[in-house]
């Protein structure tokens, strides 16, 4: 028997595997990642060049500030009144007018920022800066230090995440890069659960409207067709998956030497916790530098995870799926029971962008990551950000339990569901199917 | 069990919630002959028919099929064509036959022979590369015919065989079945359009409410069904003097025995001119109409 659910997963693998839909789909998608990547770096590098230079009438009245122009920023110091200035604004020939009226050091108050559209943050944030240090420094001075030494002291900083990981590796992180990963791989895996239960779902309709059930249920056990559907719709799932890892690897390499770091394909695939010391000291300034951060990340591991969940998470839903299949005669029919299965899917979806990336470690999260019917997606969630040992093997645990329940609970529905023409289908039906005894 | 009897039927019963399906349904079928299980909808056919398939197990009772207790084993032996018709609309039609085909336990070099074969003779063979939703309806109705005998079945069961078949692809079919019973088959139609096949059947079992009603060979059931009826012509008189007779000529059944027979041929004598008198041969439909209203009566 069992070489009947191999043709069956056979049939299911190469009639999907051939559609034009799929090679587009895989195809396209690991080219999308890439050229995102490219084109953020993109702009990173050519910001300077192309935004247009803003320029800042400062009215100081104790002409006692000097802003040096920055990036887009240009300070002009024209001397002329407050009201001139507005009028300057107001016509469009200035980006904004900063007010410093005479201040009282101890008390610095009274400075402000006029403009016709309001500043982005980063502005206010880097003025506050640049004022509060010309204040300190002027105080500085006043105390007796000499400008030598404050100039000496003057020591640039960036704060570096690390997680220490049960193995005892200190593995750098960066938190972008981390909520990118969180992002991107969370999205994925639901898009991959959802999609790929919901082909579960129409097959299982195809059979039952054409009758082709009752000539395959003729040949072997539901069960058994059950299985091969599944098994054979998630084969096709790690073929693109598969593919997409090969291509975006291969690419992202080319992309990578393109910006001047050398990294080899095979070296990416098995980056193991790539300590920053082993990176080229001279590849850490320019548009490369922006890419660091990415080169530290343990893919393999964020990789076997997310395959974990993938197939958890993908064999629990697409169970589910199969049932609903089985119990209905058309799409239409299906809407009522799609929706309360996805409810859980969607929740996750939320939970991940509200709780797990922005706080991995907290207890909405470490639920959503435990719980069988969210951890797929919470949990690829939390992944970059390093899991505890203990967390993720009893998240592990629960969805592997989680994958079984579903699959009894589905088995008994479709078992009966296949047969059944013709005959309203409700959640009170469904229960009197589970509780038949056979 | 005779030794003929390819199928044979024994004590079946099978409930659903709420209602029987088949009560206590024993009968055989002859090896290489044409069957007819008929009945109306919802008589317990396509239960019946699943029991066979293995798709449902009875609730007691058996099924032999050449004398053995259905098993994964026979799964084989039989060919199963559902009332619905129904194919892989995305695939491809060779593939599709293989894949029916070694679902049923054919060798993938065995199927792809027969496969050539099979869409020959259909004259379908430069449509073997195209998917099933290129194919026009008369053509996917021959391919899954095709699908339901290409493991060359010992018994085909066709589930309203003739139902969805535009007239040229159901002579084809009916031409199909007719081959396949010299070369030994054997074929149970199932149907509730009763005329549609009495031409075609040798034996033939009756289902109505769940019960079998009826069983024999088509001519025994006949003649037992034709004794004690007979079909009357007549031109009755247009009036008391007897002198015209109407032009469109009158029929009557006649039920009974040989005296009330008579008395009733003495009777339409004075009514007019009778024509003819002869027993009745009923047909299928009016055999079956008569037992499920005796059915009716005895509950």
């Amino acid at each position: 028997m069992m070489h009947k659910v191999a043709l069956l997963i056979q049939r299911e693998y190469t009639t999907r595997v051939r559609k034009k839909s799929f090679l587009l789909a895989t195809l396209i998608t690991p080219l999308l990642f890439p050229a995102i990547m490219g084109g953020i770096l993109w702009l990173a590098v050519s910001e300077g060049e192309r935004s247009s230079l803003r320029i800042i009438e400062v009215v100081d009245e104790q002409d006692f500030f000097f802003l040096e122009s920055m990036e887009q920023y240009a300070f002009s110091y024209g001397k002329i009144s407050l009201d001139e200035a507005k009028e300057l604004v107001r016509k469009g020939e200035r980006f904004g007018l900063l007010h410093i009226p005479p201040l009282d050091m101890e008390r610095p108050r009274g400075i402000s920022f006029y403009s016709e559209v309001s500043p982005p943050l980063s502005f206010t944030s880097m003025i506050e800066a640049s004022l509060k240090r010309r204040i300190e420094d002027t105080k500085l001075q006043n105390s007796g230090v000499d400008p030598g030494i404050l100039q000496a002291v003057r020591t640039p900083v960036s704060l570096e995440t690390i997680t220490l990981a049960s193995s005892g590796d200190e593995v750098a992180g960066d938190a972008r890069v981390q909520y990118g990963i969180g992002f991107v791989s969370g999205i994925l895996i639901y898009l991959f659960i959802f999609l790929y239960s919901n082909q579960i779902m129409q097959g299982v309709i195809e059979e039952k409207s054409s009758r082709i059930m009752e000539v395959l249920v003729a040949t072997m056990r539901p069960f058994q067709l059950m299985l091969g559907k599944i098994i054979g719709i998630a084969a096709v799932g790690l073929t693109q998956f598969g593919i997409w890892v090969l291509l975006i690897s291969l690419l992202s390499s080319l992309l990578w030497s393109f910006f001047g770091i050398r990294m080899p394909q095979a070296e990416l695939l098995e980056a193991q916790g790539l300590a920053a010391d082993s990176i080229d000291p001279a590849l850490s300034e320019g548009p490369a530098r922006l890419l660091m951060p990415l080169l530290q990340v343990d893919y393999a591991y964020i990789l076997s995870i997310f395959l974990f969940y993938f197939l958890g998470g993908y064999l629990l839903y697409g169970a589910l799926f199969a049932a609903i299949g089985a119990a209905v005669d058309t799409p239409a029919d299906a809407q009522q029971f799609v929706l309360p299965v996805t409810i859980p899917l969607l929740v996750a979806y939320m939970g991940l962008f509200l709780f797990v990336l922005q706080d991995p470690n907290s207890s909405t999260s470490f639920y959503l990551s435990v719980f069988p019917l969210t951890s797929p997606i919470a949990m690829v969630g939390r992944a970059a950000y390093g899991i505890p040992f203990w967390e993720l093997l009893l998240s592990m645990s629960l969805l592997i339990l989680g994958f079984i329940g579903s699959t009894w609970v589905a088995a008994k529905i479709y078992k009966i569901g296949i047969l059944a023409h013709g005959a309203k289908v409700n959640f009170k039906v469904l229960w009197s199917w589970l509780k038949r005894e056979d | 069990m005779t030794s003929d009897t390819l199928l044979d039927i024994q004590h079946l019963h099978k409930g659903y919630q709420g209602h029987q399906a088949l009560q206590d349904v024993s009968f055989q079928v002859p090896e290489g002959t044409v069957f007819g299980l008929l009945g109306p909808n919802g008589a317990g056919k396509t239960t019946l028919i699943r029991i066979i398939n293995q798709i449902i197990t009875a609730d007691s009772g058996r099924v032999l099929l050449e004398g053995r207790v259905l098993s994964p084993k026979e799964i084989r032996k039989i060919g199963y064509l559902p009332e619905e018709r129904g194919l892989y609309k995305k695939m491809v039609v060779k593939e599709q036959l293989l894949f029916f085909a070694r679902l049923r336990g054919l060798s993938s070099a065995e199927a792809k022979i027969r496969t050539k074969d099979w869409l020959e003779r259909f004259n379908l063979l430069s449509w073997a590369d195209k998917k099933v939703e290129e194919l026009s309806k008369g053509m996917a109705q021959k391919v899954q015919f095709i699908a339901t005998v290409l493991h060359e079945p010992r018994l085909l069961i066709l589930d309203e065989p003739f139902s969805g078949f535009d007239p040229v692809n159901a002579d084809l079919v009916l031409k199909e079945i007719l081959r396949l019973k010299k070369q030994g088959t054997t074929i149970m139609l199932s149907t509730h359009r009763m005329e549609s096949v009495e031409s075609l059947c040798d034996a033939l079992a009756m289902l109505h409410r769940s019960r079998l009603v009826l069983h024999g060979t088509v001519p025994d059931v006949k003649a037992r069904f034709s004794q004690k009826t007979y079909t009357l012509d007549y031109l009755p008189y247009l009036s008391d003097s007897r002198e015209h007779l109407a032009t469109t000529p009158q029929q009557v059944l006649i039920q009974g025995d040989a005296r009330e027979a008579n008395a009733q041929l003495s009777h339409y004598i004075e009514k007019g001119l009778v024509t003819s008198f002869q027993p009745h041969v009923p047909t299928i439909e009016e055999i079956f109409i008569q037992q499920a209203s005796s059915q009716q009566h005895d509950a």
